[in-house]
């Protein structure tokens, strides 16, 4: 009922030049408000979601391209810089968000359940992390044992050249790893993925001897960066410094730096994802995800197909690894946790599998709820422990409040509500893909006759 | 009481107890063999010279020497993973789908019974208990741990995946994972708010750590212990009661053929007058008791549980289940008893076999390469027919 209101509402409001007005109105609202309070974390969110503003409301696909690229290259950059931790959220938004949309092909558009997904944007990583540090040269050395003056093997600007290497090693390890399973069926596949994930962490934090190739759990620093010139960053200072407030520094705008690539690779994969899903390979990969023998009997190469799916899916996670490695400069076997696998598939489940905004919304959404919501909670629940408040009626003293009582660290409830919940109550997800959704109408047209 | 002793069918109890014992021994013979033999081969290269340098004794002899103690740890280990194979096997030979939170249900009945008993410990009872009343008390234990977990595994169908049923294969395959996720939390937060720490020890009393020795047999100069801990012994005999009562449920009860009806055909089986729902329901609380029993045994063993206890050895008795032939109960006891035996093999001497380069930490993904091999060469698994795809 109330539902119903809300969507007529939406409809009166979604027409003519009302649209217009409220974007615009939605992104300066956020815009003041971070630029007036840049601590709060609701003026944040209120800013991060007028792209759904932008992207719900009806309006010139021209308009929506400019306000959305002014949005995404200019003013976040700089609130991001003005206070570093929203950037930081944001590069994370984007980091899942690729990945999301790697997985969504795998899942999605093939019907393949990965759940070692994760395990291909470790491939990227450690990739990068071993050629882009001074790994190479540690070979014969025991964890926390190298001398301290070693050369790096590579420039950092072989980055670029990574990002493009990385696509190739990580395809050609979902080829590998695909060539023998996917002939299994779908829930076996799941578990063998997810074995795979398993044995490539297993890998990554043993294989410290007998030669040491990934400096086992304590993980791989230093990572080289592509160079930074100086003239960008006085550019950067002498435009915007007056709207920032204080001198960027160098690692600012690395930080900013990070976030363009990876708003680059989301686009590429956008691009790349629609014009696949249009071709004759995602009309294959539908066929194969609604009936597989229906599919076969086409003439439709089963593995083939299977196999494409996986190895684009595993690319994109691999480019996403490099960008990983050289923005954090370190990593450590624990990012590439089966948790992390569940969570990008939640984030997939959530939006939607085979949509395209789906998987951007079920990114922002999951990331947003683990990084603000729940550690808002967390840093909330430490304050009431230190007063001296009680809870009314049960007359128990927040202070007495058991420590491992930290929801910032109850992920997994998150991710497997989310599961649970969005398989009950609406598996075609939040914003359910378009030829899902027509499929769904006739079922439903079928049903009423 | 005459007619019921002789509607008892003896059959059913003897031939799971043959078929126990045969895979017992013919898994520790092959494996002692393949492990001696290694030894042999490798005692006079570099792997052999390194072992004599640093200990002064021969691969063949050290390998000897372990290896009455290997074969039992592997076999408590197996049967542990062949009662949680059970539960994995039951729930798809009736629904065809992998009850993802297995593993949870199964840590949930470890964590009921330490509880159970770590209360008893405060409560002084256990320092004082004598033998009779601490194997009373374990007993207890386990008994509260099958109830938990088997209601938490009819609540869990019930919940989460009848709701599903009828949707594609994908669907609750992937509610099951969300439970399996929340489940673990959910234990964390219980066992983090009532008792601040979620790391729990098992208890320790009776006389369940001492060792049974039997001698020593004389091989030329080295003396083997021959000994077994009364942990073992337990977790053995435990299993094996389980293993034969199961097998007797399902193939000479009322209840049992109307399980294997169901999974023959659900819709033949609904006609045949069978409540369905009824028997996936009952599929579901069986195989919950035994996963719940197998978790106060896992405990009981290794001592020390977690909220994420249930992840790997739910994994491994997966892969168990599937080396066995899924859905095939004597192929759970089966794949259970060899993926134990071949990991505990394994745990123990590639790390000297390799000169330390690989050790017992790739243990863990040891299932998995066997459970990726056997789906590559032998799908249907050991004992498994081949057969299609349900429609």
């Amino acid at each position: 009922m109330i539902s119903m209101t809300i969507r007529q509402l939406f409809e009166q409001i979604n027409r003519g030049y009302w649209p217009y007005a409220i974007i615009l109105a939605h992104i300066v609202l956020g815009t003041a408000m971070v630029y007036s309070t840049p601590r709060s974390s609701i003026a944040f969110l209120v800013l991060i979601t007028s792209f759904f503003s932008l992207y719900y409301f009806k309006a010139d696909i021209r308009f929506k391209i400019i306000v959305g690229a002014i949005l995404a290259l200019i003013v976040i950059p700089i609130v991001g810089v003005r206070n570093i931790f929203y950037l930081e959220v944001i590069f994370q938004v984007c980091v899942f968000a690729a990945l999301a949309l790697g997985l969504n092909i795998v899942v999605g558009f093939a019907g393949l359940l990965d759940l070692g997904y994760v395990a291909f944007y470790a491939v990227g990583a450690y990739l990068w992390a071993f050629f882009g540090s001074q790994q190479f040269y540690v070979l014969h050395f025991a964890p926390g044992t190298q001398p301290s003056n070693l050369p790096f093997l590579l420039p950092g600007d072989a980055f670029y050249l990574f990002l493009f290497l990385a696509i190739i090693v990580a395809a050609f390890t979902g080829i590998l790893l695909g060539l023998p399973v996917l002939r299994l069926r779908g829930d076996y596949l799941a578990i063998v993925t997810l074995g795979f994930g398993e044995v490539i962490r297993v890998l990554a934090n043993n294989l410290d001897k007998p030669l040491n190739f990934t400096n086992g759990p304590q993980g791989i620093t230093p990572i080289q960066r592509p160079t930074m010139p100086e003239t960008v960053v006085e550019w950067f200072n002498n435009v915007f410094g007056g709207m920032i407030g204080h001198k960027a520094s160098t690692a600012d705008l690395y930080n900013v730096m990070f976030y363009f690539f990876a708003l680059m690779v989301i686009i590429v994969i956008i691009f790349v994802t629609r014009r696949v899903d249009d071709s004759k390979i995602g009309r294959a990969w539908t066929a194969v995800r609604e009936d597989e023998t229906a599919a076969i009997a086409m003439g439709i190469p089963l593995v083939r197909m299977k196999l494409a799916a996986f190895a684009l899916g595993a690319s994109f996670a691999g480019v996403m690894g490099v960008l990983l490695a050289a923005s954090r400069t370190f990593i450590s076997p624990e990012s590439f946790s089966f948790m992390q696998s569940i969570g990008v598939l939640s984030m997939v489940i959530l939006g939607g599998s085979g949509s395209i905004p789906g998987a951007i919304l079920g990114a922002a959404t999951v990331t947003l709820l683990n990084l603000q919501i729940l550690q808002g909670f967390s840093l909330y629940l430490s304050e009431l422990r230190q007063s001296d408040a009680v809870i009314p009626l049960i007359n128990f003293a927040w202070r007495d409040l058991s420590t491992q009582l930290d929801p910032a660290k109850y992920q997994r409830l998150l991710f497997g509500l989310i599961l649970i919940l969005m398989m009950i109550f609406r598996p075609g997800g939040l914003i359910p893909a378009k030829r899902r959704k027509r499929r769904l109408a006739s079922d439903q047209a079928t049903a009423e006759q | 009481m005459n007619r019921f002793v002789q509607s008892i069918n003896v059959n059913e109890l003897i031939r799971p107890l043959g078929q126990l014992m045969v895979f017992s021994l013919g898994s520790a013979i092959a494996l002692s063999g393949i492990a001696l033999m290694l030894a042999l081969v490798l005692d006079q290269t570099a792997v052999g010279l390194a072992l004599q340098d640093k200990y002064n004794v021969t691969l063949y002899t050290y390998t000897l020497i372990n290896l009455p103690q290997v074969v039992i740890d592997g076999l408590t280990i197996g049967f542990v993973y062949a009662a949680i194979a059970l539960g994995y096997t039951m729930v798809y030979g009736v629904l065809e789908f992998i009850n993802f939170a297995h593993s949870e249900i199964f840590a949930v009945g470890a964590f009921i019974g330490v509880e159970f008993l770590i209360a008893m410990d405060s409560s002084g009872l256990l320092r004082s208990a004598s033998i009779g009343m601490s194997y009373l008390l374990l007993i207890l234990a386990i008994l509260l741990g099958m109830v938990a977990a088997g209601g938490l595994a009819v609540t869990v169908e019930r919940v989460a995946y009848r709701p599903l049923r009828g949707a594609s294969r994908l669907v609750p395959l992937i509610s099951a994972i969300g439970v399996s996720f929340l489940l673990q939390d959910v234990i964390r937060l219980v066992e983090g708010l009532t008792t601040g720490d979620f790391n729990r020890i098992f208890p320790s009393f009776g006389n369940f750590d001492q060792r049974l020795n039997f001698g020593k047999l004389a091989l030329g100069a080295t003396n083997i212990n021959l000994g077994i801990s009364i942990k073992s012994i337990i977790v053995i005999v435990a299993a094996m009661l389980m293993l034969i009562g199961l097998n007797y449920l399902v193939n000479a009860t009322r209840i049992g053929k109307a399980i294997r009806a169901v999974a023959q055909d659900r819709h033949t089986a609904s006609l045949m007058g069978i409540n369905v729902n009824r028997i996936i329901s009952i599929t579901f609380l069986v195989g919950g008791l035994l996963g719940g029993a197998a978790g106060v045994l896992y405990a009981l063993k290794f001592t020390r549980i977690d909220p994420f206890v249930g992840f790997f050895p739910g994994l491994k008795a997966f892969a168990a289940a599937v080396l066995g032939g899924i859905g095939n109960l004597t192929g759970a006891l089966l794949g259970g008893i060899v993926l134990g035996m071949l990991e505990t093999f394994a745990g123990s001497y590639m790390g000297v076999f390799t000169m330390g380069a690989a050790g017992s930490e790739y243990k863990d993904i040891f299932a998995f390469s066997i459970l990726i091999l056997v789906l590559i060469f032998r799908p249907q698994g050991l004992m498994g027919e081949n057969v299609g795809q349900k429609a």
